[in-house]
């Protein structure tokens, strides 16, 4: 009898699911592989991510000089030339470099926001669904109240009081983030707790902090990085859209997206390209992403396999 | 059903007590202590004594929460500094804008949406179906404030079709009874503002519905392909049912439930896109009075408006949640 419970032990034990959950990504990515969706939203994240990199090599000119301001006239804003291949900007400075120096802003604000907002929340899930009772009534009614304020609002608010930084907007977009990603884990833990896999390990007399931290998390992280994917869309905007308000950096030679765009506003008519290039390179980015996190979805949920 | 509404109604109770002891911190956390961000930086020592005295700021913090607690019972938020002007009585004044504006881009995002989702998924993996899909992804992903400078560039400036800013021509002359442009309109029999309100009404509308419309496709789609799958639509259809009857009276009303959610979801979106648009359309509701607010770090206002516009959303949330009942009647039991 001993010897059966020992060998059921070891077939739970750290290695045959970390066999498994690496098949189970193996899988993922073959299936990933062949999705035209996900190889393109998986190309447009990795081109943002080295123009964020290699911003200083790629940029053709400074992004804060205003070396070309004496070619900016309230009726005329030069545009895309040979010099300049996206034009000038309302105080003379090249847009490319600008443009490409903004994906660094974009993409830092977003990573770092959803890092905090997510490893927060799931911290918050995790105690939520391992250990129920008044831990998890407690926490649930906090991941209410912030639910109750919409999230842009939260952010808006948050980054008043802090001021005008991008590490306030950082802070601004990931508190939103803590209650989605606190809800997600603890409701996925709750479905994988009535999986026969849970009954097997308990019933073989395996303690809950190892049920918990090497079967259930483990299991339930596929929809959390759905949602880490999505939420990274959600967070390049929400740090433009705060820009876009004015509580990006405060130091207006910093090249963001979403200041470029509140910049444009008085210039809409005139040199329309000063909202255009910044706008569809949001809009792509954030496509990026979206497309990605769906294909994920896809090829993590077996119900939706086709 | 009234005693699942008042249900509902107490379960509101934690949450608006929740709301106003993180607004409570929140007014603590203000640079510059809550007195003198309420009061604006130029205000004098006497004054903020004077705040620090009414508000209770100098109390422990419990009476000051049962203090803040009254206040905002009250609905007292105190005077815009900027403004000069009670700061409840701005909001009131300004919402309907906000509601005219939020009610048109859901109408948009409804009527554009659900037939768009539907048509979609009768139609699985045609061309109808693929747009459909790829639109709906595009549409999450454009940020609003661009949307809505694209729209006003080409449909205003360059095709002029379409006011730029605003929810009425300066010129013309319309009594506001209740703030609603257009109530306001048909009560003075004037169609010419009548018109003029709606055509200021397009483009925020629009730019303001596309990412509630792209959801609500998506949702459509999915739960109308689930219900088509349903043995009971298989059994209507062999029983010889023509298929615009089953589609109205099977598929449409099974595939409702998710949709109406969302819907009540995507007001919150709609509530924080209104910052948004209002902004970029000069609009002059309660989005374009907080992001105003926020430049000028008018507290007050914000306090104010962010309280306004989270309750309004749990609002929502909970008509929703009383609609659900009405819609299927098994949730009621729960």
């Amino acid at each position: 009898m001993a010897t059966v419970q020992e060998h059921l032990q070891s077939l739970m034990g750290n290695r045959v699911v970390e066999t498994s959950g690496s098949s189970l990504t193996r899988e993922t990515w073959n299936r990933l592989r062949h999705n035209r969706i996900a190889l393109v939203g998986l190309g447009v994240i990795v081109f943002f991510v080295l123009i964020a990199i290699f911003a200083p090599w790629l940029a053709p000119h400074d992004p804060r000089a205003t070396t070309w301001f004496d070619q900016i006239r309230p009726s005329s804003v030069p545009g895309p030339s040979r010099e300049h291949l996206l034009g000038l900007d309302e105080s003379g400075r090249d847009m490319l470099s600008r443009i490409l120096y903004g994906a660094r802003a974009s993409l830092i604000i977003g990573i770092v926001s959803l890092g905090i907002g997510a490893s927060i929340g799931a911290a918050f899930g995790l105690l939520a669904g391992a250990f129920g009772g008044w831990v998890d009534s407690v926490i649930m009614r906090i991941t209410d109240v912030m639910l109750a304020v919409p999230g842009l609002l939260l952010a808006l608010s948050i980054a008043a009081v802090l001021g005008q930084s991008q590490v306030a907007v950082m802070v601004a977009v990931a508190v939103p983030n803590i209650p989605l990603f606190a809800r997600l884990l603890r409701s996925s833990m709750l479905a994988e707790r009535q999986k026969d896999y849970v009954n097997a390990a308990t019933s073989v007399g395996l303690g809950r902090r190892p049920l918990v931290m090497s079967h259930i998390v483990p299991n339930s992280l596929g929809p959390m990085i759905v949602q880490g994917t999505l939420a990274l869309a959600t967070a390049v905007i929400d740090a433009a859209a705060l820009s876009f308000l004015g509580l990006g950096s405060a130091d207006p030679g910093v090249p963001e997206w979403g200041r470029m765009l509140a910049n444009a506003q008085r210039y809409l008519n005139v040199a329309p390209h000063l909202s255009i290039i910044p706008g569809v390179v949001i809009f792509i980015t954030v496509l990026g992403f979206n497309l990605f996190g769906e294909a994920l979805r896809e090829a993590l949920d077996p119900k939706l396999r086709r | 059903m009234l005693k699942f509404i008042i249900r509902r109604l107490l379960l509101l109770i934690p949450i608006l007590l929740g709301l106003s002891f993180l607004l409570f911190f929140w007014v603590r956390a203000l640079p510059g202590g809550p007195a003198t961000a309420l009061l604006g930086e130029r205000a004098t020592p006497e004054r903020v004594a004077q705040v620090n005295a009414l508000y209770g700021f100098d109390k422990p913090v419990l009476e000051q929460y049962v203090k803040y607690l009254g206040r905002i019972a009250r609905l007292e938020f105190g005077q815009s500094i900027t403004l000069r002007k009670d700061v409840t009585d701005e909001l009131f004044r300004r919402f309907p804008a906000t509601i005219e504006l939020a009610v048109a881009a859901m109408t948009f995002a409804i009527c554009v949406g659900v037939p768009l989702g539907f048509a979609a998924a009768k139609r699985e993996r045609s061309w109808v179906d693929n747009t459909a899909v790829i639109a709906s992804l595009a549409g999450v992903s454009i940020p609003v404030f661009f949307l809505a400078q694209i729209l006003k560039w080409i449909f205003a400036l360059k095709l002029n079709w379409f006011p730029t800013i605003g929810r009425l021509q300066p010129t013309r002359e319309l009594e506001h009874v209740t703030n609603f442009n257009i109530i306001d309109s048909v009560i003075a029999m004037d169609m010419g503002a009548l018109g003029d309100t709606l055509k200021h009404l397009v483009l925020p509308g629009i730019a303001l519905g596309t990412i509630p419309l792209a959801i609500i496709a998506r949702i459509t789609r999915a739960s109308v392909l689930e219900v088509l799958n349903e043995d009971y639509v298989r059994t209507a259809r062999a029983k010889g049912m023509s298929r615009s009857v089953i589609d109205r009276r099977h598929v449409l009303r099974n595939a409702l439930l998710p949709i109406v959610t969302v819907v009540g979801l995507q007001t919150g979106l709609l509530l924080s896109g209104a910052v948004l648009t209002e902004t970029v359309f000069a609009w002059g509701g309660i989005g374009q009075l907080i992001s105003g607010a926020v430049l000028d770090k008018d507290y007050p206002i914000i306090q104010g408006g962010v309280l306004f516009l989270a309750v309004v959303f749990v609002l929502v949330n909970l008509t929703v949640d009383v609609l659900y009942a009405v819609i299927d009647p098994r949730i009621r039991v729960h």
